[in-house]
């Protein structure tokens, strides 16, 4: 008798978890997706709203009357036109690309080769230089554009966007070294005895077992030094100020913004595109980004 | 130099003494090591130790450049009421928004790690669009948001008749608004960061909790904080630096207005350096970045070797 | 083809010493096995004649050629990885021919060897995938081809077999012996699994704390151990030691177990003993010579069963005798259980006594 009773409230204390369980579960969910809306609305508005501006015409963004949320009066693109035809806003594009381009490149260069010796070549000092390194990437960009304005000066290279390829490796290679070193450090040592005895010098080592083994941290990387680059704003705006010369970032902010009063819409235009390609860029390889960044930063 | 210098360390054998080929073979390995470090040692002693050290020494001349004044130029900011909000406004910018966005980072990494994982990346992917915006960009989007006739807020607020909110020109709505883009921008870093170490706590530990009687909040309390704990701390000292030293937001939104109540080092430093001229004092006001940083750096390193230690 | 010899080979890493001093002939053709536990230096020693490690102090010879100063490339030898260490972005064939397209060989060439080594390895349906879609049988295969296509003079193996399941390693151990059988290169063979080192090896080389114990054919490891750890370390279930002492009765020699058990040593071995009457030593006998008392034997002793492992063909039991926990191997049929009591034998003839302060068997 007692037994059966003991049992049923076992029983009915199972249920009762099982059900709980479920419903604890289902709260879970329904407050993970409210935060989630919740969030994604905060973090999207103002992209949504940029782009309603650039599609909508002056007098409706002048109409106060209306839902600046909303497009009423008819999609136009007058605004994108007028940015590539009549602004230097591709003068900008070009050089950022440019710019973008050539600072990819020395990083990359630079930071795989140093990474590779501190990872596989120890040798003495290189665990100050690896320290020193990490340290370098804590530096920011507003630590030292004083000095670096009076040393480009000096060097006659301010108002060039040359002056941009020169600088922009400090804010780039040190993180990249960084974490070409975490991922050159997780390749096994075997694969490089073995490369050793198959007959492999440093540089195959290096570009035939190291780079492509990699990969996805060299792709990281690449990533990285990209979007820095593209999206610096401090050095050009203190380095550069001709026209010519000028990239996308400063160019959008400073030189668009003259004009008539409704240059909204042509200014939401133009930082929608000059941020298009790191999200496009973003948006086919999410997770190398983001696997660079956390090992990163995990590793440092 | 450097390469020389390693190849004096291996003096050259003598052909007749026994080992004399290791050694220059290990030579050669040592000289490619310091030689493929060269270009980045190069880079930092040029680009980063000189004009660091070079800093130092315009922040002692006076502002023509044509004088050594000392510590004029610190003492000088001392008795400026602008450099003791520009300090009070970069303390308070830098604590209030790294607080705001481990928060929400936090809780934003909870809610995509509690969903079915089918639907996590979509859901991560729409919440790191602010983080690959260029800052400077994405703040002209919120200066149009804020942007006093035509301000989209005010119109969702008048809709809900509450009055219009002076955005960028009263001082603490000013300083909000700051803050509000700073962590926009930097919440999404959080949230990966945080999303990374949630994933790589293993199920186990929370099924034996479970087992143990545990609570979710319990669950979370001693699990999961615990196993984060080093993450958690990394990351915000990481995003104190990088918000200390933000220069974007604060330049686009408010140029340091109104009243330099939002100036932070940085824009401070550009006013004064860049704008006004007044390099040696600019480099002065960077300098003051300088310790604090340190300090940071400084944690930041030992976080990381203790981490490296424990694994 | 080539011998391998060693002479007086150090290895110190900052302070402590991971070989201490080592002499060693590997004759031509040979399989020989380096096997001890972890930490004896057999990687070390494995690795310093890859020319991965640096020597400390001695003489490496392949083919009569001084090598200590030869980058491994340079040595003409190839290496079998306990990882396998494959490169994973590249196929199978190209793993294989890397070291070949390296020292640039015709095309036709690497092409040829590779789909020799291929068919003798049986993966040539396999050239083609990348080593992620390989099981971990298919990896050491290819690992083995990419050491096979060189056609080196000495072969390495370090640990081949140590990541793969039991089943598995028994097929590998076959297979690499085949393979050994076929190409007949000299090879050197580490692993800390004896069962390895005895079924593969032409000679066993153990080694311990940085220096040979012993070196033999399976066969003299087995049954003249030179010292106690080897005595120890080869046979599974290990031997059984006990302190004994040896003691003149009446002309003959007795070895003493404490105060219950005495053993009449075979007379052959009179002489071999005589001079240690009278001290401390250690007796020792493997399990597989302890067995249940059948009709027409004395009886070592009775003991009280503390547990069995029943394994099939045979039942090990074990018991204690003077507070050390012994092992015996009976017949099924004997059927032990644990507690009861049963009388046991010995093959007084398979015993050995080891002399506590050199550790040598005598």
């Amino acid at each position: 008798m007692t037994n059966i009773v003991r049992n049923n409230g076992a029983l009915s204390a199972l249920l009762g978890s099982k059900t709980s369980l479920h419903t604890n579960r289902r709260w879970a969910l329904f407050a993970s997706y409210a935060c989630l809306i919740v969030f994604v609305i905060f973090f999207l508005c103002p992209p949504f709203y940029m782009l309603v501006t650039s599609l909508k015409t002056n007098a409706e963004i002048a109409n106060l009357a209306t839902n600046p949320w909303l497009i009423e009066q008819g999609i136009t693109t007058e605004h994108y036109t007028h940015l590539l035809t009549e602004t230097a806003f591709l003068t900008y594009f070009k050089n950022t690309v440019i710019v973008a381009t050539f600072v990819v490149a020395i990083t990359m260069v630079i930071s795989v080769l140093a990474a590779y010796a501190l990872s596989r070549l120890s040798f003495w000092g290189s665990g100050v230089i690896a320290t020193g390194v990490f340290l370098v990437y804590l530096v920011p960009d507003s630590l030292l554009f004083i000095p670096l304005f009076k040393i480009v000066g000096g060097l006659g290279l301010l108002n060039s966007y040359w002056v941009l390829v020169l600088v922009y490796p400090t804010l780039t290679v040190p993180f990249c070294t960084w974490i070409m070193i975490g991922y050159f450090a997780s390749i096994p040592k075997e694969l490089d005895e073995a490369a050793l005895i198959d007959g492999a010098n440093h540089m195959q080592m290096l570009l035939k077992v190291f780079i492509p083994v990699a990969l996805p941290g060299l792709i990281a990387a690449t990533i990285f030094a990209f979007t820095v680059s593209w999206a610096s704003f401090l050095y050009p705006l203190a380095f550069i100020y001709s026209d010519n010369q000028m990239v996308l970032t400063v160019g959008t902010v400073t030189t668009l913004i003259k004009g008539d009063v409704f240059h909204w819409g042509g200014l939401m235009a133009g930082a929608l595109l000059a941020a298009a390609p790191p999200v496009i860029l973003y948006a086919f390889l999410m997770d190398y980004y983001i696997s660079g960044l956390t090992s990163g930063a995990t590793k440092g | 130099m450097t390469v020389s210098g390693v190849s004096r360390d291996f003096p050259k054998p003598h052909p007749s003494i026994r080992g004399g080929a290791f050694y220059l073979w290990f030579r050669r390995r040592s000289t490619i090591a310091v030689m493929m470090c060269f270009p980045l040692l190069a880079l930092i002693t040029c680009l980063v130790a000189y004009p660091f050290a070079y800093s130092i020494y315009l922040s002692m001349l006076n502002k023509a450049e044509t004088a050594f004044v000392g510590f004029g130029n610190f003492l000088f900011l001392f008795k400026r009421e602008t450099f003791w909000l520009v300090v009070q406004q970069s303390i308070l910018f830098a604590l209030v928004a790294v607080i705001f966005k481990a928060l929400i980072g936090f809780i934003a990494a909870h809610a995509v790690n509690t969903i079915p994982s089918k639907g996590q990346r979509k859901w991560r992917g729409m919440m790191l669009v602010p983080w690959v915006i260029p800052p400077a960009l994405s703040t002209l989007g919120w200066w149009w948001l804020f942007e006093p006739t035509y301000s989209a807020f005010n119109w969702l607020l008048e809709e809900f008749a509450v009055p219009a909110v002076p955005w960028l020109s009263d001082v603490f709505w000013a300083r909000f608004s700051v803050i509000l883009v700073n962590v926009w921008v930097g919440a999404p870093f959080f949230l990966i960061m945080y999303l990374a170490a949630l994933k790589s706590i293993p199920e186990e530990l929370y099924e034996a909790a479970s087992i143990d009687g545990a609570s979710a909040w319990q669950k979370l309390v001693h699990v999961t904080l615990p196993m984060m704990r080093n993450i958690i701390a990394i990351t915000i000292l990481f995003s104190i630096i990088v918000t200390f030293a933000n220069f974007d937001i604060v330049r686009v939104l408010t140029q340091g207005g109104p009243r330099n109540s939002t100036h932070l080092f940085s824009t401070y430093a550009f006013r004064v350096g860049i704008e006004s001229g007044d390099i040696p004092l600019g480099a002065a006001v960077s300098l003051f970045m300088f310790p604090a940083l340190a300090i940071l750096a400084f944690v930041i390193l030992r976080n990381v070797r203790q981490r490296t230690v424990s694994i | 083809m080539a011998d391998v010899s060693l002479t007086k080979l150090h290895k110190s890493f900052d302070r402590t010493e991971a070989v201490c001093g080592i002499d060693l002939e590997i004759a031509d053709n040979e399989f020989v096995v380096l096997v001890g536990p972890s930490g004896c230096g057999k990687s070390t020693t494995l690795r310093m004649i890859a020319g991965l490690e640096e020597i400390t102090k001695g003489d490496i010879r392949i083919g009569g050629e001084l090598v200590n100063d030869v980058p491994p490339k340079d040595r003409d030898i190839a290496m079998v990885f306990q990882n396998y260490a494959l490169y994973p972005h590249m196929t199978v064939f190209q793993n294989m021919s890397f070291g070949l397209r390296l020292r640039k060989y015709p095309k036709k060439e690497i092409q040829r060897r590779v789909e020799d080594a291929a068919e003798v390895l049986g993966i040539s349906e396999l050239l083609q995938r990348r080593p992620k879609q390989l099981s971990g049988g298919q990896r050491q295969r290819v690992a083995m081809g990419r050491a096979i296509v060189r056609n080196p003079r000495v072969f390495l193996f370090d640990e081949p077999l140590s990541n793969l399941d039991a089943k598995l390693r028994q097929q590998m151990r076959i297979e690499i012996k085949r393979v050994h059988q076929h190409l007949n290169t000299t090879t050197v063979y580490v692993t800390h699994d004896q069962v390895e080192a005895m079924t593969l090896a032409d000679r066993v080389v153990v080694m311990n704390n940085g220096l040979i114990e012993q070196v033999g054919t399976p066969g003299e490891l087995y049954h003249q151990p030179r010292t106690h750890f080897v005595a120890g370390f080869i046979g599974s279930p290990a031997m059984n030691f006990l302190d004994c002492k040896l003691e003149r009765n009446s002309g003959n020699l007795e070895v003493k177990l404490g105060d219950m058990l005495t053993l009449q040593v075979p007379a052959d071995r009179g002489s071999r003993y005589e001079p240690y009457v009278g001290r401390g030593l250690v007796f020792g006998i493997r399990p597989e010579h302890v067995h249940e008392k059948r009709a027409g034997e004395d009886a070592f002793a009775e003991v009280m069963v503390n547990f069995i492992e029943p394994l099939g063909m045979e039942t090990m039991v074990y018991f204690t005798i003077n507070g050390v926990e012994l092992c015996g191997r009976v017949s099924p049929e004997a059927d032990p259980r644990p507690g009861q009591t049963i009388s046991l034998t010995i093959d007084i003839g398979k015993m050995h006594l080891i002399e506590s302060e050199t550790n040598l068997v005598l």
